[in-house]
């Protein structure tokens, strides 16, 4: 055991009983077991397949402070973030580190039976519905940052939509942070879950930026009930301060629907791990995500689409847009199961390197056990078009005017793929506030320190 | 005062001479063709002309309008009244031609001290020059060139040639994949922006397009030289015999 595992290792055996004392008993039921799986699994070293290119042990070695006696944020979101994504009319919750913010503005009126809350309240109010859940998509047993994650984690969001219900209106989570000078680390959980033919719209907008360095574990756990649909997005701007280790697991009953986009415009080092299982025939699953990443961010997406049942669709579509000297890393593994014929699966990935440091790795992968399916992949990693580039400034466009509209084309072609059309508008602005440098400024949408 | 003025220009691309000793003087108003058998240097000398990167010059001089090219970036070169219709226009997928134009003229007008335009002022713009072609409204709402056929794509050079207004354009083989119908238009809209103060080089391999765009000046390239320099006639004359003669006349 590595000393940045032991610190934790540590930390739980003497605070176990603290973590506990502050987390209801759906969380605490399978805490000490995510325990053990931690201490026989340890953080994942550069030799696990998975974890190739992202060096997680480093990622956690730092000292962090945890806010393990769940003392309440001073921080008022409501009055330092303003929300990037503007007339979205979503019902806005928050997260403040890894505690869901309880003074929220009184919802607007939800329909019957939907129900959004902080994880441990709705653990302690509603333990049988929570813990139907719970800890049943994301599998600490064989996953060493979920079960992390488990073992710490004492709050986060809850939404529960109930058969047959249709939430028009977006749910936009936002995750800020309030660390206050220290190193910090957060650890939350999300879980979602919709009934039978639920539908729903999640936005999630992790915000947490500051000065000293911060870590956040994320597991997410998402059940999508027979035809239920659910689009689901995650748009990260955090600074370099940060370190996100996220993890998205997915069941899909026959029929549903989710698709998921994910946009990284600015960050530190970002792990996304997203694992969609399709238990049911018929379901489909569309995961797209967008990356900008300069100097030196990090950006690490590990996909897993599992096929257990026949007649089930998936789309995949990733692009990086890397400069300086980022890093980027994809990979997309696609597992047909035995039995899961007349699959269709998909998968995309286009990159673009604009400087010779900048570092692209993709990894494509099928696994098929089934005859009758079609799976198709491709991966590239390029420089922006020079012929198009030349036509451009030919006609008077600068040649850093030039990059800057085939690098909008390039992203484009994702941003365009999200059906939420306020989050769409906005992020054409962001991502082009971004290639031009101007999003670190200030522009409404940060906590801003003044 | 010149508007063009080529001295002794040669040029490479990857190591290789192209251009071995250009001589081309343009003044305004004028039309001049230029042709010659395939690989003579047409279009590398079209390209070095707008600043193409992949071509380099290594000796020799062009000055546009009193200005020194060499010290002229493609965009400059541009903004100063130089355009080049593409003999393959490229295919921009993502970027709408609208944003496309849109930004070009804003380049232009800003070079020239003037506000951008206005939303509805460019719509209006565009709407005019359309015409000039008869380019398809869906075509202008499309990527650029993205999914355009030979024609389109060509009519689209010269609807962008519309817009810009150059005082110097070089139009590289707009003749090449063209039907009867689309040669006329794309003719008849050079024409139509015609004025007495602009000039336009033609290069062509074909009479054809010189019937309908006439040249004050015809020019021979071959081998990476103007071999010979006559006036509209000679252009007839290359369409009946070919050029076997004037290489005859070289002495080869």
């Amino acid at each position: 055991m590595n000393n940045a595992e032991k610190q934790y290792t540590d930390l739980y055996s003497r605070f176990s009983g603290m973590i506990k004392g502050n987390s209801s008993d759906v969380m605490n039921s399978v805490r000490d077991r995510a325990m053990d799986s931690f201490l026989k699994l340890g953080f994942p070293g550069k030799k696990d397949e998975k974890f190739r290119y992202t060096d997680v042990a480093s990622c956690f070695a730092p000292d962090y402070g945890m806010n393990l006696g769940r003392v309440k944020p001073k921080v008022n979101p409501y009055e330092s973030f303003k929300c990037n994504v503007a007339n979205i009319s979503t019902f806005q919750i928050f997260t403040v580190n890894d505690s869901f913010y309880t003074d929220m503005k009184a919802p607007a009126s939800m329909p019957e039976g939907v129900m959004i809350g902080g994880l441990h309240d709705m653990a302690l109010k509603y333990p049988e519905l929570v813990g139907r859940y719970y800890a049943r998509a994301a599998c600490a047993d064989a996953d060493s940052l979920v079960a992390f994650n488990t073992a710490f984690a004492q709050d986060g969001v809850f939404i529960y939509v109930p058969d047959n219900v249709v939430l028009d209106k977006p749910v936009q989570i936002v995750n800020v942070r309030s660390s206050e000078g220290i190193d910090f680390m957060a650890n939350r959980r999300l879980l979602i879950a919709l009934g039978r033919g639920a539908q729903a719209k999640v936005l999630v907008c992790d915000h947490a930026q500051g000065d000293s360095r911060f870590l956040s574990t994320q597991t997410a756990e998402i059940f999508t009930g027979e035809n239920a649909v659910l689009d689901y997005y995650e748009v990260e701007e955090t600074d370099s301060s940060n370190i996100r280790m996220a993890g998205t697991y997915v069941r899909q009953e026959a029929g549903s629907s989710f698709r998921m986009s994910g946009v990284t415009l600015t960050n530190g080092l970002t792990r996304n791990t997203i694992g969609v299982t399709l238990e049911g025939e018929g379901a489909e699953t569309i995961l797209n995500g967008l990356v900008i990443a300069d100097k030196k961010q990090h950006v690490d997406n590990n996909t897993v689409i599992d096929h257990k049942a026949s007649h089930c669709v998936s789309r995949e579509l990733f692009k990086y847009v890397l400069d300086d000297a980022a890093v980027g890393a994809f990979a997309g593994k696609v597992l047909v199961r035995p039995g899961a014929v007349k699959t269709d699966s998909e998968q995309v990935d286009k990159n673009l390197c604009l400087t010779k440091d900048a570092r692209m790795y993709a990894q494509p992968q099928l696994e098929i056990y089934a005859d009758d399916v079609k799976c198709s992949h491709g991966a590239t990693v390029g420089q922006l078009d020079e012929s198009a580039v030349f036509y451009m400034r030919q006609r008077g466009l600068s040649l850093k005017e030039a990059r800057m509209l085939l690098m909008f084309a390039f992203a484009g072609e994702v941003i365009d793929s999200i059906k939420l059309e306020p989050l769409k508008e906005r992020l054409h602005r962001l991502a082009e506030l971004r290639f031009r440098g101007e999003l670190s400024k200030c522009n409404g949408c940060r906590v801003c320190k003044k | 005062m010149n508007m063009l003025e080529i001295k002794d220009l040669h040029a490479s691309v990857n190591g290789k001479e192209i251009l071995k000793g250009i001589n081309l003087t343009v003044k305004p108003g004028e039309v001049h063709a230029i042709m010659g058998p395939n690989g003579s240097g047409k279009s590398t000398l079209s390209s070095v002309i707008v600043g193409n990167p992949a071509f380099e010059v290594t000796k020799g001089s062009m000055t546009f309008n009193g200005k020194d090219l060499s010290q002229l970036s493609p965009e400059e070169r541009s903004r100063e009244g130089l355009f080049l219709s593409f003999q393959y226009p490229v295919e921009i997928p993502g970027v709408s031609m609208v944003n496309f134009m849109r930004a070009a003229v804003n380049e232009h007008r800003k070079y020239k001290g003037l506000p951008a335009l206005t939303a509805s002022e460019f719509l209006r713009l565009m709407r005019d020059k359309r015409k000039v072609v008869e380019l398809d409204n869906k075509l202008a709402n499309r990527s650029v060139n993205e999914g355009f056929s030979g024609g389109e794509k060509k009519k689209n050079e010269i609807f962008q040639m519309a817009m810009l207004e150059p005082c110097l354009s070089i139009l590289d083989e707009t003749d090449s994949g063209l039907d009867i119908d689309a040669l006329r238009i794309v003719a008849d809209g050079v024409n139509k922006l015609k004025t007495p103060e602009t000039s336009v080089i033609v290069i062509t391999h074909y009479q054809r397009l010189l019937d309908y765009i006439k040249p004050d000046i015809v020019h021979v390239l071959y081998k990476g030289r103007i071999v010979k320099t006559a006036g509209p006639e000679l252009a007839l004359e290359l369409e009946e015999k070919g050029y076997d003669w004037i290489k005859k006349e070289l002495g080869e």
